[in-house]
């Protein structure tokens, strides 16, 4: 049947301009959604992922303009290109909302996680800790004579990775603040 | 105009600002101030309803035979989550509401107050925006704003909550024409997209619009163009549920309505077309059937307003997002300076192929014997009121389907019917709105008696404000479809799906104060037709019908368009199988 060239992942919704976007496979997507800064923006934002069984895999959202009363909402999701497509549009409706931007299909972008780590230890353990804190360039914020919080800033891979090693080392509490996302360039 | 207010009087300012001359609603503690203005002023009527959930209905009905903002206004607690019915049915049938809620005092919200609720939060899933009002400065902008938001793009409602305290004090009131709302949805569509539309128009073979509520809710800008579309092109054309009316049902070019009980050859053409023109409607689940099976091999065309319909349930080749009039006007643009082609020869036999699935008249029934078919009782209501300026209502259920089968519509904001959400209930409260819009038109509400019970106390509000409704009753003593799906699908179980202890609808109405008829003999039933026709007031009409009746055309879930099964002696035994008896 390879001969009749339909391409992967072609629905049978329609006959013609079969997209090969429309395929089942789950990507991941950093959003940034710029809102009105009024009360409710972020439970409507967020119940319309409840509502509409949407995932959130991370979410930041701080005022970014407070002339402007607008505050930015970053979000990563993941769903097949279809379901993307439509939390994009889905979101685009909510009144309060100014703005979407996909930062994953719309040119580079760059994402910064910052995150604390509290690890408690004696002896090598904690000399071990602050060697790779080093490495990470994570920086000591507090310090007692049995444990340390490291503050770590980089991908969220780099995050991940630094909370393995930390793991055997003593790691007794962690907090992530969620991915901030920028589009590259001007 | 800036002016010092207290807040109560800006809502009623506001209000009057933008156009607004009926309020249905409800009075309670948290809305005391707003009803002292109301009680001493002239310009706005308010229409005192027996429950919320009937001010938002009535509003409705009001909004959708106008094309105007219909406005409710209720108290805070039980009020509003009363109203959480009308504004999910509004959102749903994208219907341009405003509802108004007291809320307790500001400094009361949130230590369990009496009659408190978290009305902005509670309703915030079901209403296209809504606002908490904490500021009285803020309160004429926001209801300003709302109704722009209401109104503007895909329309729906909105509800503007207004603790006691806000209601109470002095602000500075804010004319209409303040700050201009970011919120301008594209009404334009994209030139290149239309201009794909127009190539596919000229070549398509078995093309077919197929329209929606959208139309109507465009204005009538849109249904003009659409006809003229249609007359243009001489194309075939059915329509949703929600957009009857926009292409005249005696139109040459009319399918009928399309859909689960849509006619035979609405559903055979899209099933069987090359191009789908889809104009302001939504691929609803009542319409596709099973996605996989839908309209396999045709070229799909989307106009809608809303970005977030398009490819939601239905991938489509040429999506256009805009407003349908402006849209339509740029297609007839194009078309006609292209040369106004279309593939006439292709075109006329697909017409012929459609003539032949007409003549197998999918509405055919025989009415025999001394009980009315249900659909002998529609088809002689559509004969004897056509020529009357007529608005149709209706409840949810089997008798929904018939009257959008058996009754013609010539003109848009005729019909008016819970489409989305189906709520047993709307159309009493829904007959009152429209009645309200129009002192001197026939109103009539075509029911079922189990729904109509669901509002009734509605009567109580046509009799006070002199409303002379016509509620016809299409009385089988059961949940029909509720029965009809029981027999289809689970054995002829029939759990809980009759309606026992019935009132005497006649002794009723004349409790009301209204005018009772009953009617069970087909040979009486055109003079008793004529009797409520013109009697002058509201009557109950009960018309005892055939109790087992089955609402047909059918496509079973699970099944696609051309899987239907037809009226008389149908073979109901293995309708529905497998994975389809899941479905709704």
């Amino acid at each position: 049947m390879s001969a009749l060239n339909i391409k992967k992942g072609a629905t049978s919704h329609s006959a013609y301009n079969l997209k090969s976007g429309y395929v089942d496979t789950v990507e991941r997507h950093t959003l940034a959604i710029l809102v009105e800064n009024e009360p409710g923006t972020l439970a409507r934002v967020i119940g319309l992922f409840a509502g509409r069984g949407y995932n959130i895999e991370s979410l930041t959202v701080a005022e970014t303009d407070h002339h402007g009363h607008l505050s930015r909402i970053t979000i990563v999701t993941s769903g097949t290109p279809q379901v993307i497509e439509q939390i994009k549009a889905q979101l685009g409706r909510i009144v309060p909302v100014h703005r979407v931007n996909d930062l994953t299909v719309e040119g580079p972008s760059v994402e910064r996680e910052l995150a604390l780590f509290k690890v408690a230890g004696k002896g090598d353990a904690r000399i071990e800790a602050v060697r790779l804190a080093d490495i990470f360039r994570a920086n000591v914020v507090d310090s007692t004579l049995e444990s340390f919080v490291f503050e770590v800033v980089g991908t969220s891979e780099k995050i991940d990775a630094f909370a393995e090693l930390m793991r055997p080392l003593g790691l007794t509490e962690v907090v992530r603040t969620g991915i901030a996302a920028l589009s590259r360039g001007t | 105009m800036t002016k010092a207010m207290t807040g109560a009087k800006m809502v009623v300012q506001a209000l009057v600002d933008q156009g607004v001359d009926v309020v249905f609603g409800y009075p309670g503690g948290a809305v005391l101030p707003i009803y002292d203005e109301i009680f001493q002023q002239n310009h706005i009527q308010h229409v005192l309803v027996r429950h919320e959930q009937g001010a938002v209905h009535a509003a409705e009905g009001y909004a959708r035979s106008t094309g105007k903002l219909g406005v409710a206004l209720v108290t805070s607690g039980p009020g509003a989550t009363n109203a959480v019915t009308g504004l999910t049915d509004a959102l749903l049938d994208s219907i341009p509401i405003l509802v108004l809620t007291g809320q307790v005092p500001t400094f009361m919200i949130g230590s369990d107050a009496f009659q408190e609720a978290d009305t902005v939060g509670i309703t915030r899933p079901c209403t296209k925006h809504n606002w908490l009002v904490k500021d009285t400065d803020d309160l004429a902008r926001t209801i300003h704003e709302a109704c722009h938001v209401a109104t503007a793009g895909r329309p729906g409602p909105v509800l503007v909550d207004i603790p006691k305290d806000v209601q109470f004090a002095t602000g500075t009131y804010t004319a209409k024409t303040g700050r201009r709302s970011h919120y301008n949805p594209q009404v334009k569509g994209d030139i290149n997209a239309i201009t794909d539309l127009v190539k596919a128009l000229e070549k398509a073979k078995r093309p077919l619009f197929y329209t929606g509520g959208g139309v109507i809710n465009s204005g009538d800008a849109a249904t003009q163009l659409l006809r003229e579309l249609v007359a243009a092109t001489n194309f075939p054309i059915t329509s949703t549920l929600m957009g009857l009316g926009c292409y005249p049902a005696s139109g040459d070019n009319w399918l009928g309505m399309l859909g689960m009980h849509g006619l035979y050859e609405a559903n055979m053409a899209m099933h069987d077309c090359d191009l789908m023109i889809n104009i302001g409607a939504r691929f609803d689940d009542r319409i596709t059937g099973v996605v996989e099976k839908f309209s396999p091999n045709s070229k799909k065309a989307h106009i809608d307003i809303d970005p977030s319909s398009i490819n939601k349930v239905i991938h489509v080749d040429i999506p256009i997002v805009g407003d349908i009039a402006h849209v339509l006007e740029d297609l007839l643009k194009v078309w006609k300076s292209r040369g106004r082609k279309t593939n006439a020869e292709g075109v006329s036999k697909w017409w012929d192929q459609i003539n032949e699935w007409r003549s197998i008249d999918c509405l055919k029934f025989t009415q025999t014997g001394k009980v009315i078919k249900p659909q002998y009782a529609l088809s002689r209501l559509e004969a004897l009121t056509k020529k009357y300026d007529r608005y149709i209502t209706t409840e949810v259920g089997q008798h929904q389907m018939w009257a959008a089968q058996y009754l013609g519509f010539e003109d848009p904001n005729r019909w008016m019917t819970s489409g989305g959400l189906g709520t047993m209930g709307y159309g009493t409260p829904a007959s009152i709105g429209v009645q309200m819009a129009h002192r001197d038109s026939l109103v009539i509400n075509v029911a079922g008696e189990a729904s109509w019970l669901m509002n009734m106390q509605e009567m109580g509000t046509a009799m006070q404000y002199k409303l002379p409704v016509k509620q016809f009753i299409l009385n089988n003593e059961r949940l029909g479809m509720v029965r009809q799906w029981q027999e289809l699908l689970h054995g002829e179980r029939y759990s809980s799906s009759w309606s026992e202890s019935l009132p005497d609808f006649v002794k009723l109405a004349e409790a009301f104060g209204a005018k009772g008829i009953i009617c069970s003999d087909p040979a009486d039933l055109d003079d008793a037709i004529m009797e409520m026709i013109t009697y002058d007031g509201p009557v109950i009409f009960d018309c005892l019908v055939e109790k087992h009746e089955n609402c047909f055309p059918m496509i079973p879930s699970g099944k696609a368009h051309n899987d239907m099964i037809l009226g008389e002696n149908a073979d109901t035994a293995n309708a529905i199988q497998g994975a389809g008896g899941a479905l709704v």
